[in-house]
């Protein structure tokens, strides 16, 4: 029998060392695909630009993600707004290779995510803590990222919301296997995941970090922080030279544990985006869908 | 004996614990200095004994890498100079003449389409028996020269061959449990 969650949760792990890029453009995406992008992002407003243009923010037009399609061979992905499953059928019926059920977008349900076990495509989610990854993978979603806080710059909130994740898993770890059924309770998730955490120390699926990654430095923190891979939204085309830059946070990924080489990939790359401290910021995105 | 695993992007880590469970030794290549150290590693070990392992991934982004990092010259002058190599998926692409030009195939990617193609099957590999096989957005061999032995072919496309000492496949032997393929990849080194 076909098993898509276990295909689609293979998919993202061709992805892990890779960093995958928001693209605007056709151009865009040939240029990150060139840079060395394992898979672009389809949207048509960065998330610095929608924190700056307000309003209600939905999934892009259908006609726009397939120009992208059609632009590049590496995997194509798009974002649905929370609980918005008529927008993520949309996207299934555009044969998009992963949809990011996502917290940028304006959320379309207080309360329900998606049901995303209903997909035959499957789903990456945003997670700021252990009880949110976990409640996603058991709604179906095959791949998971970190919150931070998108279109910033600012990487604070990406390293907070992978060391919590980090830091819960240790503790399951530790726990006896008669404590698990109680913390199962306070994160309120099925046992069976929290039994696979305690066994394995890691999540079922491939974890990424999101959100305010604008360097190579900032790629290799995650990277060294647990990240299996990072996702780079407005870092790259709201940069000085988007190509140079993509193509050095790339190989900052790969050799994420070697200072000589990212200090030298880390020369010459122009001027980063400028970003906004999180402080200043008024939407707090990372509080969208718990 | 040591096995060098391509570890720029993909799935690098998987192969690693299939090796581990078979009890043979993996090193990560990440860049040129950890593929000269493999290479001196290679050359001080009785009779020369080695082998590479390109995995699934995305090609587009390992070959860039690649080529920023000088890897290219170096890699494809080992492989033809008899360094034995398994390349699953991405690393098959790695391998045609379109990129390594490593083995006389060319080989379509993204041949079964979008992720919404990707399946689980069962299948014949030719030495080996019916093994569990996964594609993933995967591609097949659509050229093959005469110097290419072709060890599985499902509907009509193949999709596993070996030249030399290269051994290709379309799909993730080291996304299963079984670890038959790799066995079979290393009982041909020695």
């Amino acid at each position: 029998m076909e098993d898509r969650t276990q295909l689609n949760r293979n998919l993202a792990q061709m992805l892990k060392g890779g960093v995958i890029m928001d693209v605007t453009t056709p151009e865009q995406a040939r240029i990150a695909e060139k840079a060395g992008a394992c898979a672009v992002m389809a949207l048509e407003r960065i998330p610095a630009d929608i924190r700056a243009a307000g309003g209600v923010s939905r999934m892009s037009d259908p006609k726009m993600i397939r120009g992208i399609q059609e632009a590049v061979t590496i995997p194509v992905m798009a974002k649905c707004r929370i609980g918005h499953f008529a927008e993520a059928q949309i996207l299934e019926a555009i044969e998009i290779d992963y949809i990011d059920e996502s917290e940028v977008l304006s959320p379309a349900d207080d309360l329900y995510h998606i049901d995303k076990r209903r997909f035959r495509v499957p789903f990456v989610c945003g997670a700021k803590n252990l009880g949110e990854a976990l409640r996603r993978i058991n709604e179906g979603a095959t791949m998971i990222r970190t919150k931070g806080e998108p279109g910033t710059g600012d990487i604070i909130q990406a390293v907070r919301h992978m060391r919590m994740m980090q830091s819960e898993i240790r503790r399951l770890t530790s726990m006896n296997e008669d404590e698990l059924y109680e913390a199962a309770k306070e994160l309120r998730v099925p046992y069976n995941l929290v039994l696979f955490v305690h066994e394995n120390g890691k999540l079922p699926v491939v974890n990424f970090a999101a959100g305010g990654i604008a360097t190579p430095a900032d790629a290799a923190l995650m990277m060294q922080l647990g990240a299996e891979g990072v996702f780079v939204g407005s870092g790259i085309f709201k940069s000085g030279n988007p190509a140079k830059r993509a193509q050095a946070i790339v190989k900052a990924v790969t050799n994420y544990n070697n200072p000589k080489m990212l200090a030298e990939l880390s020369e010459d790359l122009g001027e980063a985006m400028v970003g906004i401290n999180e402080q200043e910021i008024e939407l707090i995105m990372s509080e969208r869908g718990q | 004996m040591k096995i060098a695993i391509l570890a720029l992007q993909g799935a690098f880590e998987e192969h690693r614990q299939m090796l581990l469970q078979l009890g043979v030794e993996s090193v990560f290549i990440r860049n040129l200095t950890d593929w000269q150290e493999y290479l001196a590693h290679v050359r001080k070990s009785r009779e020369g004994e080695g082998g590479l392992i390109l995995p699934g991934g995305e090609s587009t982004a390992m070959m860039r890498v690649m080529s920023d990092e000088g890897l290219v010259a170096p890699i494809r002058k080992a492989i033809l100079e008899g360094l034995p190599v398994l390349g699953t998926c991405a690393g098959m692409i790695l391998l045609d003449d379109q990129h390594l030009g490593c083995m006389d195939i060319t080989v379509r990617r993204n041949a079964y389409g979008r992720q919404l193609g990707s399946f689980q099957t069962e299948h014949e590999v030719k030495g080996i028996g019916i093994v569990p096989m996964v594609f993933i957005r995967a591609p097949y061999i659509e050229r093959f020269g005469k110097g290419v032995e072709i060890l599985s072919t499902l509907d009509g496309h193949v999709i596993a061959a070996r030249q030399g000492r290269i051994f290709v496949c379309s799909f993730h032997p080291e996304l299963t449990g079984d670890t038959r393929v790799h066995q079979h990849w290393l009982s041909g080194l020695s």
